[in-house]
């Protein structure tokens, strides 16, 4: 019983959260060719949003206040994404860099957005999803597990529409896509949007399904790189990419600590356990990335194939 | 050959019995009472993590070794590695929690406590956060599972007040002196914001309030405040690298260091002892002295330390300031249990009845000296609604070497600060839609066979 609750707690649900998180970056970068380092602070901001809109707006669903958390990272990722107007490839990654630590440094300095409180640490209110209340590790995890399928549908929806397509065009040729009529700007500002408004919607999973507490600390730049390394192991421009590489990131540094505190426990401590789970861990990835430079959705496309034959 | 035939089911009950020992053994769990230890022993926090857990682990291995237990239940624990970063807590608390007979949580973080609250809460298990934490739950009325042990926030705040007050020569001199707070970018190093301003408006004197941001190795912009406005006193709110460095910038930007005061997560030897020359004079609360000379220390000393058993790898830091508060974390749990024993009985409790323990550690200064650590923290008297147990402050001075007292135990300002720990928990309490607690459910304890009414 308690073994179920960990598996949804402390892997299902910040796995969810983390994937939809890739996937919203994904859209960006993968997708539209926009490389951002932002992607914790578009978190902070739908959480915070999601709390605020929460708190201060009486009687409103929480699936609406999940909506405008989405809206509200969405207006801020355009605003951070309007150097892509001018910017390109690095020089874009360290502009949306800003945004990591503007939006940082907002929620901490203003503490309105943490209602006061003297800790700037907040409470999760209850999830409730119409009129259902989702309790409990299981009722957490569905509840989670909703929010991520409907967002997942609807972005597979949109790549095959032709803002889709538009993305991939001035992904791959800036200058021919605008040639053949695709409105660059806009979809650059569009994609921006888009990307933050989901990735604002898995930082309310990450604050309110996962954690229960809200922490500016909590969206640091680390996460951004985190999310970032979902998207490139688990394959960019790839929708099943950023669950796989979540998986990746999320499961196996846990399933390595078990294991090297079950094998070596009694050996060495915690600390030094920590530390070499980490170089295993760098390794791998190294490994991964050599091996199978388009990341695990590829390697996952290739077993397939394999299967068939 | 006869004899043997005759012996034969003799031995084959003999060897069934050892099977059954042997197998049955493990199932059936010999009295026992597991802590899970939310540790860190790398990252920025490493010095602080090391020395508390290794002085918690020295103390239970203490009891296991000198006493076989607390009254024959043996004391068992696992670490979980946290980096002080939330998440990782969390993960933890997931991974530790299905575990049989668990006594109490330590996460020695407040972020992690804060994420923990709603958890342990439900699970019915305490969890304690000596010398810091959310002051709030002070209020066991509000949050009947958490014990922000010995020395809440508020507290220390009152206690260095006090401090500067008997400095300059009573409370009526702080009349517009200045002092800057230089605190952690954490949500411990936040939570005493409300109460300085407050005692500044009490006392009349003006506060400015500086963030160093989390780890904290660069502090040059805040030191070139400081010396802009040039305030009477610094309190240093810090934790880990921070600490060391806002002494040595100090140093460079020429601020006298014996005007800063160091609060209880500044005032180890890690702190002190990487800033050198600068920290020669410098002044910090403690609630738990340094030094190794203490009775229940050299009991660790010889029972694990000479037999290659203690937790430290560096034999140097034993009675440092972060050990020795380790170990008096473990007196407050391990006599916790022993209290919650004489009620419920010797045997493995469960974890509603440790908070009852909890709820009614009271040691005076007496029973301090029984335990053998007289003069090391004085007492603390824990009741239903103050989960705090008041506890007295010392301040201590680094000479270069080590830390000598440079006062006697004081006692901070508790009947001020509770009407505003209680204003703060009601209002949690009111958010939360949560029933405050009265003092006859104290005694309604989940035992192993479900709630029993006393």
């Amino acid at each position: 019983m308690s073994g179920t609750s960990y598996l949804f707690d402390a892997i299902l649900t910040p796995l969810l959260a983390l994937s939809l998180a890739a996937l919203g970056l994904n859209l960006l970068t993968g997708y539209a060719g926009q490389l951002s380092l932002g992607t914790a602070a578009f978190m902070a901001v739908g959480a915070f949003a999601a709390y605020n809109f929460n708190l201060r707006v009486e009687g409103l669903p929480f699936v609406i206040s999940i909506g405008l958390a989405g809206l509200s990272a969405a207006v801020v990722g355009i605003f951070f994404g309007l150097p892509s107007l001018r910017l390109k490839g690095f020089y874009l990654a360290v502009s949306t860099l800003a945004a990591q630590f503007f939006v940082q440094w907002a929620l901490t300095k203003f503490d309105w957005f943490s209602n006061h409180n003297p800790s700037g640490v907040i409470d999760a209110p209850p999830l409730v999803l119409f009129g259902i209340t989702f309790g409990g590790a299981v009722g957490r995890y569905l509840f989670a597990l909703t929010v991520v399928t409907a967002v997942t549908l609807l972005t597979l929806r949109l790549l095959n529409t032709q803002t889709g397509h538009n993305f991939i065009a001035v992904r791959d040729h800036e200058l021919a896509a605008r040639v053949i009529g695709v409105p660059v700007l806009r979809t650059k500002l569009l994609a921006f949007a888009i990307s933050s408004f989901i990735v604002g919607v898995a930082g309310v999973l990450w604050a309110f399904a996962y954690l229960r507490t809200v922490e500016p600390h909590g969206f640091n730049l680390d996460r951004s790189f985190q999310i970032l390394f979902i998207v490139i192991i688990g394959g960019l421009a790839s929708i099943r990419g950023a669950f796989f590489g979540a998986a990746l990131i999320v499961v196996f540094p846990l399933v390595l600590s078990r294991v090297g505190s079950f094998l070596l426990g009694s050996y060495f401590d915690s600390g030094v356990l920590d530390m070499s789970q980490r170089i295993v861990l760098g390794v791998l990835i190294i490994a991964f990335l050599i091996l199978e430079p388009r990341g695990l959705a590829s390697l996952f496309d290739r077993l397939v194939r394999f299967g068939k034959r | 050959m006869k004899t043997t035939a005759f012996l034969k089911p003799l031995r084959h009950a003999a060897l069934g019995a050892a099977l059954a020992a042997i197998v049955g053994a493990s199932p059936a769990k010999a009295d026992e009472q597991f802590f899970p230890l939310q540790s860190y022993r790398v990252g920025p926090y490493a010095a602080g993590g090391t020395g508390f857990f290794g002085g918690f682990i020295d103390y239970l291995n203490l009891v296991n070794t000198r006493d076989g237990g607390v009254n024959g239940v043996k004391l068992t624990w696992e670490e979980g590695e946290t980096q002080y970063e939330v998440e990782k807590g969390v993960e933890v608390y997931e991974r530790l929690k299905s575990r049989p007979n668990i006594a109490a949580w330590t996460p020695l973080s407040v972020g992690i406590a804060y994420a923990l609250i709603d958890r342990v809460t439900e699970d019915k298990v305490p969890l304690t956060t000596i010398n810091h934490g959310r002051t709030d739950s002070t209020d066991g009325r509000v949050f009947p599972y958490i014990f922000p042990l010995l020395l809440n926030p508020y507290s220390e705040t009152s206690g260095i007040v006090n401090y500067i007050a008997t400095r300059e020569g009573g409370p009526e001199k702080l009349k517009g002196k200045k002092i800057v707070v230089l605190y952690h970018g954490s949500p411990y190093g936040k939570e005493t914001i409300p109460i300085y301003e407050l005692l500044a408006e009490k006392y009349g004197f003006a506060v400015q309030q500086i963030e160093v941001p989390h780890p904290g190795n660069e502090q040059q912009s805040q030191w070139l405040t400081i010396r802009r406005v040039k305030p009477d006193y610094v309190v240093l709110r810090g934790w880990g690298v921070q600490n060391p460095v806002a002494l040595k910038t100090a140093q460079k930007t020429g601020f006298p260091v014996d005007k800063i005061i160091g609060n209880v997560w500044s005032n180890s030897e890690e702190d002190v002892i990487p800033a050198g020359d600068a920290a020669k004079g410098y002044v910090a609360i403690t609630t738990q002295a340094s030094g190794a000379e203490y009775p229940v220390v050299q009991e660790i000393v010889k029972s694990l330390y000479d037999s290659g058993k203690g937790n430290l790898q560096d034999k140097k830091r034993i009675g440092s300031v972060y050990h020795n508060l380790g170990i008096v974390n473990g007196i407050l749990n391990v006599e916790a249990i022993r209290i919650a024993q004489v009620k419920f009985g010797k045997r493995t409790l469960t974890g509603d009845e440790v908070r009852w323990g909890f709820e009614h550690l009271q040691l005076s200064p007496e029973r301090v000296k029984e335990l053998g650590a007289e003069n090391l923290f004085r007492s603390i008297h824990v009741t239903w609604d103050n989960h705090e147990g008041n506890g007295y402050v010392k301040f201590q001075q680094w000479d270069g070497k080590k830390w000598t007292p440079v006062s006697d135990w004081i006692a901070p300002d508790w009947a001020l600060l509770r009407p505003i720990i209680e204003k703060s928990s009601e209002q949690y309490a009111k958010e939360k839609g949560l029933k405050v607690r009265t003092k006859e459910e104290v005694d309604k304890v989940n035992g192993p066979t479900g709630v029993a009414k006393q």
